[in-house]
């Protein structure tokens, strides 16, 4: 509901905002230009009668004078028949400026409040105003829902680049772009007159002296006054002796006899015109030249915003595949509901309904927000594919599920099957999923497959578990899922560093060239041409669509990348990158995992990895020349054969690119493993966590279990818990 | 008195065909390049001394503005009632308001004055930009206004 509020107004009004923001931005520096230029004021207690008198001399035929918020004065008269006006120094009284306002200012304006089309065209900006307020609403609840509350609003994001983006903009504007459309739908209701206002005008007096005469510069009422105070000064008609002199000020309006020089009449501004007053200023900048400016600068987020809102919108409807072949609910054997947030998981739906298909079941799929069994007649299973939003919370398709599973009179007889998709880098990892497993056992739900995760959207988990599925339904079930490919780019291997041979385990570090980016795609940031060490690069091998992931032990700036690759028996991805030579190609893309990675400044950071893990871990200590203390604990099987990065380790560390290195080996006569070594050296671990250190680890699954639990051990004498740590971003895992 | 504010209440309406005591007058008022936006004017007869008798024409939508042509605001004290039927769109600048109604016989050749105040937003405000007698003789004649009337004509 709230992503139709804000993709519908967005994808609709995007042109037209893209128009009044620029136009918007444009105008905010009329008013600091204008400040900045106009003569200001030097003498402090100067009145509006010491002003007037200096420029009667100039213009002795003055008709009005006017002080715009910023200061500027400027100064109609009459004289010789021929009308005139100028922008008047209050110094001197003399013209310092022509009182035109700027054709591109006036331009821009008309452009700005009713795109040249009068009424129609207020009504169409001021709709635009609307649409801005909505999507900074939805936009609003949307980052809330998605960080996981208003504490964590400002958290840092990860995800693509311009989701990223999109929401990196939005919440340095959102003040100013809430300031702005709130202001401009109150000033398009003034301007149409549905907004009270007091009537400042105070009637004219009907009896006035009838004299004429009386210098202007000993009028009572614009002695006192400062000039700061004056809006405007109307002198009355020469030679109508029924005519008065207007005065607008700060404090009011009101008449001037001209023949005794006595106040006729005075009255002061209500509450609604103050109000107005206020919202005008906060909207154009006018008297509040700097907030102008800033407003204008928010302003110009919209179109980014605009560009990388079309971009996310467009990506989550690609990666959404077309179902072929559902069946209806009441024929289905096997449904299959889909929770899902931007529609990564429907594309693992659909391969597996098809692969279902195929074997002969009759699939019906649908998001869990449909959940309905009574109406699963002939159902013999149900197959929930879970992701989450941000923390735990239900995705989109998932809304009302839970309820409707707790308000179910009697569990559903056929049994369940729950795949939770997740990313293990954040503190929750399948948070919905688990919520849901833990409902359907509280229910006394009965189980088909015991809950299982896919990590990353990998095609490898999902396919793991399609075997899991098969031999539980006695189904051959092949799921072989590809995500929407990435654009790949030739990687040519420059050199490699073998290691491993002699314990069974080939090893090797393969170095790459940079992929070449066109320029165009580095603009728009279409081709990921900046990356760290900590992110991710798919490979696609040969033979295979799907791409295996493995961390980058690179960044750009070191000018190639860098990955460590252990050979898995059997391994078709592995085998081929293991049997390069330099000079050949492999096809590979890059994505990154910003998640995974170092916090910047000058925090202690905690490195624990084993076997190829060392990689990213040996990236962040070559890309450390700040001198960031950074620790690394490793594991590799003996020193002689797979200690990868040997020679650089002890160069680092004489660097002071790393503080200190501990290593332990699994297949030498003392057989530690990092685990152990973690638990001997906890009391600087413990030290180092106390002084604000994030823990970074990076290895194969047992091995992050493994030193998970050393972990807990050693953060329960502070009280703490891995989990804790994840949840404020400063324990992270890159796992496989 | 009260006749001739009875025809001139009449002969503002103008589906009403002339009759034997109006005749249909044209009035053309061009406004000069000024550069900025569209101009408020207000035409309206007062009698020779000054004292408002009514109004022939609000070019201008927005009651909020009227304020700004100050005579007229003086004299009808923002009265929209004065206006009831008789307002069109603002002039742009360089551009020519041109209205056929039907006046009394009786405003003419007796004293009676027409005015035009005029109204640029973010510029000066010009009450009776333009005030010329109602004569027979002085019909067809162009009158300049003060600041953005180029001239001002009706024609019999």
């Amino acid at each position: 509901m709230i992503r139709s509020l804000h993709r519908w107004p967005g994808l609709i009004a995007a042109a037209l905002l893209l128009v009044l923001s620029l136009s918007g931005a444009g105008l905010s520096v009329f008013p600091a230009l204008e400040t900045v230029t106009a003569p200001a004021q030097t003498e402090a207690g100067l009145s509006i009668a010491d002003l007037t008198a200096r420029v009667l001399v100039t213009h002795p035929g003055v008709e009005q004078i006017k002080r715009a918020p910023s200061g500027r004065i400027t100064a109609y008269w009459f004289d010789n028949g021929t009308p005139g006006a100028a922008v008047v120094d209050p110094a001197t009284g003399l013209d310092a400026g022509s009182a035109d306002a700027s054709p591109v200012e006036r331009w821009v304006k008309t452009l700005h409040r009713s795109l040249f089309l009068d009424d129609s065209g207020r009504i169409v900006a001021a709709i635009g105003a609307a649409a801005m307020l909505i999507l900074s609403m939805s936009g609003i609840a949307l980052v809330v829902r998605r960080t996981g509350g208003w504490r964590r609003v400002f958290t840092s994001l990860k995800g693509p680049l311009p989701c990223r983006l999109h929401v990196e903009i939005a919440r340095l504007s959102i003040v100013g772009l809430l300031l702005s459309s709130v202001t401009a739908l109150w000033m398009t209701a003034s301007t149409f007159g549905y907004l009270p206002e007091n009537n400042v005008t105070p009637a004219i007096p009907n009896t006035v002296s009838g004299e004429i005469g009386f210098s202007v510069t000993d009028i009572q009422a614009l002695r006192t006054a400062p000039l700061s105070s004056l809006r405007e000064l109307t002198f009355p008609y020469p030679d109508d002796p029924t005519d008065v002199f207007t005065l607008k000020t700060d404090a009011g309006q009101g008449y001037i006899d001209q023949g005794t020089g006595a106040l006729l009449a005075w009255v002061e501004p209500g509450a609604w015109d103050r109000i107005s007053e206020t919202i005008y200023m906060l909207h154009t900048g006018q008297g509040a030249a700097t907030l102008g400016l800033l407003l204008g600068l928010m302003a110009l987020g919209v179109p980014l915003m605009a560009v990388t809102g079309i971009i996310v919108w467009a990506a989550g409807r690609r990666a959404r595949p077309k179902l072929r072949g559902n069946v209806a609910a009441g024929h289905a054997d096997t449904v299959l509901l889909v929770g899902s947030e931007g529609g990564n998981v429907w594309g693992f739906a659909a391969t597996l309904q098809a692969a279902l298909t195929a074997a002969g079941q009759k699939v019906h799929a649908a998001p869990m927000s449909a959940f309905a069994p009574d109406r699963y007649t002939n159902a013999a299973r149900i197959i929930v594919l879970a992701s989450t939003y941000g923390d735990g919370v239900a995705p989109a398709s998932a809304k009302g599920f839970l309820d409707r599973l707790a308000a179910l009179p009697a569990p559903p007889s056929m049994p369940l099957a729950i795949l939770g998709f997740g990313d293990r880098s954040f503190p929750d990892f399948c948070g919905f999923a688990k919520q849901v497993a833990r409902a359907a056992e509280a229910k006394g739900w009965s189980t088909l497959l015991p809950m299982d995760t896919v990590n990353r959207q990998s095609p490898q988990d999902f396919a793991r578990w399609g075997h899991l599925l098969g031999a539980a339904l006695n189904l051959p079930l092949e799921l072989d899922h590809q995500p929407v490919a990435p654009r790949t780019k030739a990687l040519t291997l420059m050199s490699r560093r073998d290691y491993g041979a002699e314990v069974q385990a080939p090893t090797a570090i393969l170095r790459f060239a940079l992929p070449h980016i066109p320029v165009w795609r580095r603009i728009t940031g279409l081709g990921v041409s900046r990356f760290a060490a900590g992110d991710l690069i798919g490979i696609v091998p040969e033979g295979s669509p799907s791409p295996r992931f493995y961390s980058l032990a690179s960044g750009d700036k070191d000018g190639f990348v860098e990955i460590c690759v252990r050979k898995h028996p059997g391994g078709l991805c592995s085998g081929q990158l293991l049997s390069l030579e330099p000079g050949e190609a492999i096809q590979g893309f890059i994505r990154p995992n910003p998640g995974f990675r170092p916090a910047r400044g000058k925090k202690p950071v905690i490195l624990i990895g084993a076997g190829t893990g060392i990689g990213p871990l040996a990236g962040f200590a070559r890309a450390n020349t700040r001198h960031q203390p950074m620790h690394l604990w490793f594991g590799a099987r003996h020193p002689d054969s797979d200690l990868l990065y040997r020679p650089e380790l002890t160069e680092w560390h004489e660097q002071g690119k790393l503080t200190s290195v501990a290593a332990a080996f699994s297949r030498t006569e003392t057989r530690t493993y990092v685990q152990d070594i973690l638990r001997r050296d906890r009391a600087r671990i413990a030290r180092l966590i106390a002084n604000g250190a994030k823990v970074l680890v990076c290895g194969g699954r047992e091995m992050a279990a493994g030193v998970a639990e050393a972990m807990t051990d050693i953060l329960a004498s502070q009280g703490l818990t891995p989990a804790m740590l994840k949840s404020e971003g400063r324990y992270a895992e890159d796992v496989y | 008195m009260k006749s001739i504010l009875a025809a001139l209440a009449i002969t503002t309406a103008l589906t009403l065909p002339a009759t034997a005591w109006a005749r249909p007058v044209t009035l053309d008022t061009t406004l000069k390049n000024y550069s900025g936006n569209g101009a408020y004017l207000a035409i309206y007869v007062t009698d020779a001394n000054g004292v408002y008798k009514g109004s022939l024409w609000m070019a201008g939508g927005k009651s909020k503005y009227y304020q700004h042509l100050s005579d007229w605001q003086r004299a009808t004290g923002g009265s929209l009632s004065e206006i009831n039927g008789i307002t069109g769109a603002s002039v742009g600048s360089g551009r020519k308001l041109s209205i056929t109604l039907n006046l009394a016989d009786a405003l003419f050749d007796a004293g009676y004055q027409l005015h035009v105040d005029a109204a640029v937003e973010d510029m000066r405000d010009s009450p009776s930009e333009v005030v010329v007698p109602l004569t027979t003789a002085g019909a067809g004649k162009a009158t300049p206004g003060r600041r953005y009337i180029e001239s001002f004509t009706y024609n019999m």
